[in-house]
C-alpha cells in the first residue's frame, strides 16, 4: 500500500508526514509524530481521550483519517501551553486535584479550551453537556468541573 | 475493510464518478463517525473512502423562500449553531444536538446519519416529520426520494452503487407550523434512543391544528411515518382526547424489539408518551410564531 504525503499544521507548525490511508490522525500524531499527549482510551469515539482541534472543530483523533490532515490545522494538547509556563487550564487542574491517572487529562485540557472559547461564561450545566463525551474513571468529574469554572472565571478576569 | 484507497473529489460529478468506476468496495465519507469504526470491523474487503468533505455544496445549508436546502455533510456542530435555521425547524436542529458528544458532533452529519440508517438514527424522524426530500445524484442523473422512503432496512438504503445523497430539502413550512423531537434514553447524554418521536404541527388562528406529520425511531427497523397519529391531531386543539389518541396511535404503529436497552412492552408504551410530549412541544412553538 502506498503511503501517502501529507501537509499540515499542527499548533501552528507546519508538518509533513507519510501514512497509510486507514491510519487515523490519533495514530499519526502518537506513532509516527511522537506527540503522545493524545491519549488513546476507546479508538471509538466514545472516551474523548483523543481530543483535537481540526479546522477549530474539536474531534476525536480516533475517528479522523490522518490523511484529512492534508491542508488542515490541527490544535492538540502539546500547544496549550505557552512553553514552560502552564495555560490557566492546566494549571486550575492541578490547584483542584482534577486529575488521577491522566489519561482523560489532556483531552479534557482540549476541550476546556474549546469551551471556553465559545462560551467564557458556562453555567455549571453547560460545562457538564459540553464535556459529557470526556469520560474519567478516576475522579467523579466534580473536581474537573470545578477547575473549569475556576478557569473560566480567572480567564475572564484577565481578559 | 480496511481503508486502502482515500479520495477527494472536488464536485458531486467526480465523486459520483469515483463510486461508479470501481472494482473495489468504494463509499461515501462525511463525518466518519459510523464508517471508520465500520472499517475496522473484521472483512477481507479492502475499502475506498470518497471524502465528499471538500465540495462546497456538500457542506453548505442556505434558506431559500422559507425553505431549507441543506448540504447533507455539513457537521452537526455548524448545523445546530444555526440560529436561522433553529428558528425555522427547532426540532430537526435538537435532534441533530442529541448526537453524540461536543466531539462527535464536530463531524458528524445529518446524511451520514440517514445514509447509515440505523433504527435508532436521531435525526431520521425529525426529517420524515418535517416532509424533508433526499436528492440523490447517480451516473443516470438526479432522483428524490421522500425521506420516509429513504431508508429500507437496517442499515440500509434506496441508494444504489455510483448514487450520491446530494441535498436534503424541506419546503417551506406554512405559517404557525413547528416540530419537536424527543427521545428516551437510560443517562442523560451520549447514548443511543431507546424510543424517539418526532412531530411537526400547524395551527390555524384560534389554536386547531390544521396539519400535522408524526415520525417514531427506533421501535421498528427503520423510523416510520404515522399517519393515524398524525389524523388524530388534525381538526382538534390538541386536547387530552387528541394526545391520548395520538400517543395510542405511535404505540400501535411500533414494532420493537426487545434487548437490554429496554423491552417491547416499555418501548411500545415510552413511543406514545414520547409523541405527545412533542406535540405539545410543536403546538406551543407553532402558537409563538
Ligand atoms: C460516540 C458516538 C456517539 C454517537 N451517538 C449517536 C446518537 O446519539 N444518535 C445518532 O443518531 N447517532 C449517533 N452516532 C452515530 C453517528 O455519529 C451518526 O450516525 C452520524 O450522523 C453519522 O454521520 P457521519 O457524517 O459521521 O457519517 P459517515 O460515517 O461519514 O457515513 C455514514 C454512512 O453513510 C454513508 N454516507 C454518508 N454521507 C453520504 C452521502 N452524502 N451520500 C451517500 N452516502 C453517504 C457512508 O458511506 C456511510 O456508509 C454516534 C457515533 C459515535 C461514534
Ligand atoms: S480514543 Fe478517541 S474517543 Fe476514545
Ligand atoms: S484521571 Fe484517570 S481517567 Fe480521569
Amino acid at each position: 500500500m502506498a503511503k501517502i504525503h501529507v501537509n499540515t499544521s499542527i499548533n501552528g507548525e507546519v508538518v509533513e508526514f507519510l501514512c497509510e490511508p486507514h491510519e487515523t490522525l490519533l495514530d499519526v500524531l502518537r506513532n509516527d509524530l511522537q506527540l503522545t499527549g493524545t491519549k488513546e482510551g476507546c479508538a471509538s469515539g466514545d472516551c474523548g481521550a483523543c481530543s483535537v482541534t481540526v479546522n477549530d472543530a474539536l474531534v476525536c483523533s480516533c475517528l479522523v483519517l490522518g490523511v484529512e490532515a492534508d491542508g488542515a490545522e490541527i490544535g492538540t494538547i502539546e500547544g496549550v501551553s505557552n512553553k514552560d509556563q502552564l495555560h490557566v487550564i492546566q494549571q486550575k487542574f492541578l490547584e483542584h486535584a482534577a486529575l488521577q491517572c491522566g489519561i482523560c487529562t489532556p483531552g479534557l485540557v482540549v476541550s476546556t479550551k474549546k469551551l471556553l472559547e465559545e462560551n467564557p461564561n458556562p453555567t455549571e450545566e453547560e460545562a457538564r453537556y459540553y464535556l459529557a463525551g470526556n469520560l474519567c474513571r478516576c475522579t467523579g468529574y466534580d473536581k474537573i468541573i470545578r477547575a473549569v469554572l475556576d478557569a473560566a472565571e480567572t480567564m475572564r478576569g484577565a481578559a | 475493510m480496511p481503508v486502502v484507497e482515500y479520495k477527494v473529489p472536488e464536485n458531486i460529478d467526480a465523486a459520483v464518478s469515483m463510486l461508479s468506476n470501481t472494482q473495489l468496495s468504494t463509499k461515501v465519507m462525511a463525518g466518519g463517525t459510523d464508517l471508520i469504526i465500520q472499517s475496522r470491523a473484521q472483512s477481507s474487503d479492502p475499502l475506498v473512502v470518497v471524502d465528499v468533505k471538500h465540495i462546497d455544496s456538500m457542506m453548505a445549508a442556505v434558506i431559500v423562500d422559507g425553505g431549507l436546502n441543506l448540504g447533507p455533510s455539513m457537521s452537526c456542530a455548524q448545523f445546530t449553531a444555526r440560529h436561522d435555521i433553529k428558528a425555522i425547524y427547532p426540532g430537526l436542529v435538537e435532534a441533530a444536538y442529541l448526537i453524540g458528544s461536543t466531539q462527535v458532533q464536530g463531524r458528524s452529519s445529518i446524511g451520514g446519519n440517514l445514509c447509515n440508517a440505523s433504527p435508532a438514527a436521531d435525526t431520521i424522524p425529525a426529517l420524515i416529520a418535517n416532509g424533508a426530500e433526499c436528492v440523490i445524484q447517480g451516473p443516470q442523473g438526479e432522483r428524490i426520494v421522500a425521506a420516509e422512503d429513504f431508508v429500507t432496512g437496517v442499515g440500509q438504503n434506496c441508494m444504489a452503487q455510483g448514487e450520491l445523497l446530494t441535498r436534503i430539502q424541506i419546503a417551506a413550512p406554512q405559517a404557525n407550523t413547528s416540530d419537536a423531537y424527543l427521545r428516551f434514553i437510560p443517562r442523560t447524554e451520549m447514548d443511543i434512543a431507546v424510543a424517539g418521536a418526532a412531530v411537526s404541527v400547524t395551527l390555524d388562528a384560534d389554536g386547531t391544528c390544521t396539519a400535522a406529520r408524526v415520525s417514531i425511531g427506533a421501535v421498528a427497523t427503520t423510523a416510520l411515518l404515522v399517519p393515524d397519529a398524525a389524523k388524530a391531531l388534525i381538526g382538534t386543539k390538541l386536547d387530552e382526547a387528541a394526545l391520548a389518541a395520538a400517543a395510542a396511535a405511535a404505540t400501535a404503529a411500533s414494532k420493537p424489539i426487545s434487548d437490554r436497552r429496554g423491552t417491547v412492552e416499555f418501548r411500545r408504551h415510552v413511543v406514545g408518551v414520547l409523541t405527545r410530549r412533542a406535540a405539545v412541544i410543536a403546538a406551543e412553538r407553532a402558537k409563538e410564531k
